[in-house]
């Protein structure tokens, strides 16, 4: 057990939890705001694939990462868009549109690459450049807190101030509060004249733009290449922290850095002699886990607190 | 979107303009329902005014035509003596129309306040100033006397308060004439005495009050005056002082036009259905017998335990104590499938969802009740000639107007739909037949085939339960009278010939009642 408490207690693996946890924090915080919206985003993952594979493209032509960065953003906001046009204006499941979208996605992007690079792996061969690192002059100099904090990526410390500006969105401005008005009660929010739909398609940008940064961060952040299918269900992992995160933005940033924890912790012990299929199980078996522990203390709350009284008409309530 | 206005002139110049003024308005929906036809309403300002009707008579509508719910396909609205065309319910609310909907229109995890002020919410640069929402609905609270706690999440607070928080929520919005539709039907009788309370005190600075219901209790509590509602058209206007409760009654249970049907006698024969002790929800007790051949009408203002009545002997509720019994089978416990078997016919009260499959063909839901046995299916394969055959011969025999038996049954009119469904419950030859509403919303040509299908199943020796909201049907058409109130039989009568409407509607609205003696009489 030695060596991995070693792992588990260093400066490095902290700075790593954060790196790793950023395009969960940015996605699951897409998520968010979709679902309090109340259209349930499963085309995190396309948006994070498209803008990914989009940004390093961009950056890569350009010469520009800061335009990569943005045209990744953009293409993840614009597959956003389009589930809401299929599910909004067309009628179609939300689930299955956001499915297709995602195969979508994953062929989309690798026909990309492949028809501009001939390579079927990804842009490696494109020399596209990573978003900067955040030095902190000052705090750089304490020991422990200095190696982790300083030396983040620029997308990092976004996903650290998202969690509280999404708070703020939702809570603190009108859009918030109609975002969450419409999301619970689609008929209530008509009958006082909000525009259901427009509010609908606003939240789906912002969280596919959210989304779009968490892949971005993956090509331009973490690497400095696209890899074909390289979100590998962090679009889904993500869903599920906003689940597990109670729906609310703090609730779904610890679950994210949860994930991010379990991930970081894989690749930690990859460099040990434990078996590399058993590691790479682990942030899947942990968002398994986590789920079921969600799922077991929310029927355990509704057993024992009192359900509150459901807004009924007459038809229930008259019955003597 | 703005209202438009057609004219800028005041209707009236003579006196000060009725707060809300319609004249000959009307709704007929695409299939051919006509909801409301031809209503003229005028209503002044600072009046408290009742709309009473039985269910079906078209309140609803009318109050959403109203509130730009939705929109009359004729006649004019006028508000404040302004001509208007809503089209929808925010040009109602710009022009100080408020409406606390049946089920009311709150986001639950939201506070008072913040329902109260959604949509129009204080604040400053896209921000939302919760404290001030809190302030302004205390204030306004304060005010019309609607007490709240503002700072309560809706979904912990009463549904008194609920609904407290909804009529703030259209006076935050500068509401002058406030449309409460059936507000008491959730209130405990003390949350209903401090709403009246309320609403005399909005009345008294100035506010007009529309009030739906169909308790004339409460109605002749709170209003000044009374518009009574039937069959989609007003048939008056009085003042409540001056009303009595057999007169309201009379006018809302009354039919303009007699329906002459030609019925022999009835002949009864043997024991049908025996019904005994039945409770089950809504259902408390009831005792009574159904023989073969006659048909027995039971009377009652809606809402009384009439559905689940009918449900309870169709096999679709479970009832909590009591026996039923058909031709000696006993299917009290039996499901849906078994009371079919045992011989029980049901058309129900709402087709729409219950009586039919609307995105399945014609034919499909002619054999829907005998799709498992021949001649239709032989050993488990639908024969889908035979299927044509028969749906062929009852679409011909029951005149029912459809393009081809292959078509979407939700492609029909309501009166064509309900003759599918009779055509199938009864070319099934039950021994007992519960008709539930057999002609809410079917025009006059298809009323009269119904009654005479319904007659020829009687005297081919079916025993009959009619169920209707149409009192002069009922008496029409029963052999026997029963009335429920309260989920009980209260009045029974055996020979309804020459009973009127009136006395009947004392019955229905409790004001007189039979002895339990007179109405269990021979029934053991």
């Amino acid at each position: 057990m030695g060596p991995v408490l070693d792992v588990v207690l260093s400066t490095g693996f902290l700075a790593a939890i954060l790196g790793v946890s950023t395009p969960y924090v940015l996605a699951a915080l897409g998520g968010l705001l979709a679902e309090r919206a109340g259209v349930p985003n499963i085309a995190l993952e396309g948006s994070m694939l498209s803008a990914a594979c989009t940004g390093a493209l961009v950056a890569g032509y350009s010469g520009s990462v800061w335009a990569g960065a943005v045209c990744g953003i953009a293409a993840g906001a614009l597959l956003a868009l389009l589930l809401g046009v299929l599910h909004l204006y067309l009628g179609a499941d939300a689930i299955i549109a956001g499915i297709g979208l995602n195969l979508l996605a994953a062929g989309a992007t690798s026909y990309t690459v492949f028809a501009l690079l001939g390579d079927k792996g990804g842009t490696s061969r494109l020399h596209s450049g990573a978003l900067p690192s955040v030095r902190l002059p000052l705090i750089e100099d304490i020991p422990g807190v200095g190696a982790v904090l300083s030396g983040q990526n620029v997308l990092t410390w976004a996903a650290l101030a998202a969690t509280p500006v999404v708070a703020w969105l939702l809570y603190r401005t009108r859009f918030g509060f109609h975002l969450r008005a419409v999301g619970e009660h689609p008929e209530a929010a008509r009958s006082v004249g909000i525009h259901v739909h427009r509010v609908q398609f606003r939240a789906l940008a912002l969280s596919g733009a959210l989304a779009g940064a968490a892949g971005v961060f993956l090509s331009m952040g973490a690497v400095s290449f696209f890899v074909t299918g390289m979100t590998a269900g962090r679009g889904y992992i993500a869903l599920a922290a906003v689940f597990l995160g109670a729906l609310r933005p703090c609730g779904v940033f610890l679950a994210a850095l949860g994930f991010g924890t379990a991930e970081a912790l894989a690749v930690q012990l990859g460099n040990l002699d434990v078996p590399s299929q058993l590691v790479s199980a682990i942030p899947y078996v942990f968002t398994l886990l986590a789920l079921a522990f969600f799922a077991w203390r929310r029927r355990r709350a509704s057993r024992t607190d009192a359900a509150p009284a459901p807004l009924a008409g007459p038809a229930v309530l008259e019955s003597p | 979107m703005e209202p438009t206005e057609e004219t800028g002139e005041p209707v009236a110049t003579d006196t000060a303009p009725p707060a809300l003024e319609a004249v000959g308005l009307g709704k007929t929906y695409p299939n051919g329902t006509r909801a409301v036809s031809d209503v003229d309403l005028s209503v002044p300002r600072g009046e408290i005014r009742a709309i009473v009707g039985q269910n079906g008579a078209g309140k609803s509508t009318l109050m959403k035509l109203l509130y730009g719910l939705e929109q009359p396909s004729a006649g004019q609205l006028s508000v404040h003596g302004r001509r208007v065309r809503f089209s929808g319910p925010q040009d109602a609310i710009a022009l100080g129309v408020g409406m606390v909907h049946q089920n009311l229109m709150l986001v639950p995890s939201f506070t008072v306040a913040e329902n109260a002020v959604l949509g129009v919410e204080p604040g400053r640069a896209g921000r939302v100033d919760r404290a001030a929402a809190a302030e302004r609905t205390a204030a306004l609270a304060e005010q019309s006397g609607l007490a709240v706690d503002p700072t309560a999440r809706v979904d912990t607070v009463s549904v008194g308060m609920r609904q407290r928080a909804e009529i703030l929520k259209a006076l935050h919005r500068g509401a002058r004439i406030l449309i409460l539709d059936e507000p008491t039907a959730v209130l405990t009788p003390q949350e209903t005495t401090d709403l009246f309370t309320a609403v005399r005190r909005l009345r008294d600075s100035g506010m007009t009050v529309l009030f739906i219901s169909h308790k004339l209790k409460e109605v002749r509590e709170i209003s000044d005056r009374v518009t009574v509602m039937r069959a989609g058209s007003v048939i008056g206007t009085v003042r409540t002082e001056e009303s009595t409760p057999a007169q309201l009654a009379s006018m809302m249970v009354g039919r303009e036009m007699s329906l002459d049907v030609a019925k022999p006698p009835a002949r009864p024969g043997a024991r049908v259905l025996r019904v005994r002790g039945l409770s089950g929800p809504a259902v408390h007790g009831v005792s009574l017998d159904i023989a073969a051949g006659e048909i027995v009408g039971l009377a009652g203002v809606e809402g009384n335990g009439q559905t689940e009545l009918v449900e309870l002997l169709a096999g679709l509720r479970r009832p909590t104590a009591g026996s039923v019994t058909v031709d000696d089978t006993d299917v009290t416990h039996l499901d849906a499938a078994g009371h079919r078997r045992a011989g029980i016919a049901h058309v129900p009260e709402d087709r729409l969802s219950n009586g039919a499959a609307l995105d399945r063909s014609i034919a499909d839901n002619l054999i829907v009740d005998r799709h498992d046995r021949p001649p239709v299916a032989r050993r488990g394969i639908l024969r889908t000639r035979r299927i044509r055959e028969l749906a062929e011969d009852l679409i011909s025999r029951y005149a029912i107007r459809a393009p081809h038996p292959d078509a979407a049954a939700g492609a029909l009119s309501g009166g064509n739909l309900q003759k599918v469904v009779v055509a199938r419950e009864l070319s099934a030859k039950p021994r007992l037949l519960l008709a539930a509403q057999l002609t809410r919303g079917v025009d006059i040509g298809a009323m009269h085939f119904m009654y005479e299908r319904l007659l020829e199943a009687r005297d081919a020796g079916a025993a009959v339960l009619l169920v209707s909201a149409d009192l002069g049907e009922l008496l029409a058409l029963s052999d026997r009278l029963l009335v429920i109130k309260d989920g009980r039989l209260v009045a029974r009568f055996d020979d309804p010939a020459g009973l009127t409407e009136e006395a009947t509607g004392l019955y229905m609205l409790g004001v007189e009642r039979h002895p339990d003696e007179r109405i269990t009489a021979g029934v053991r």
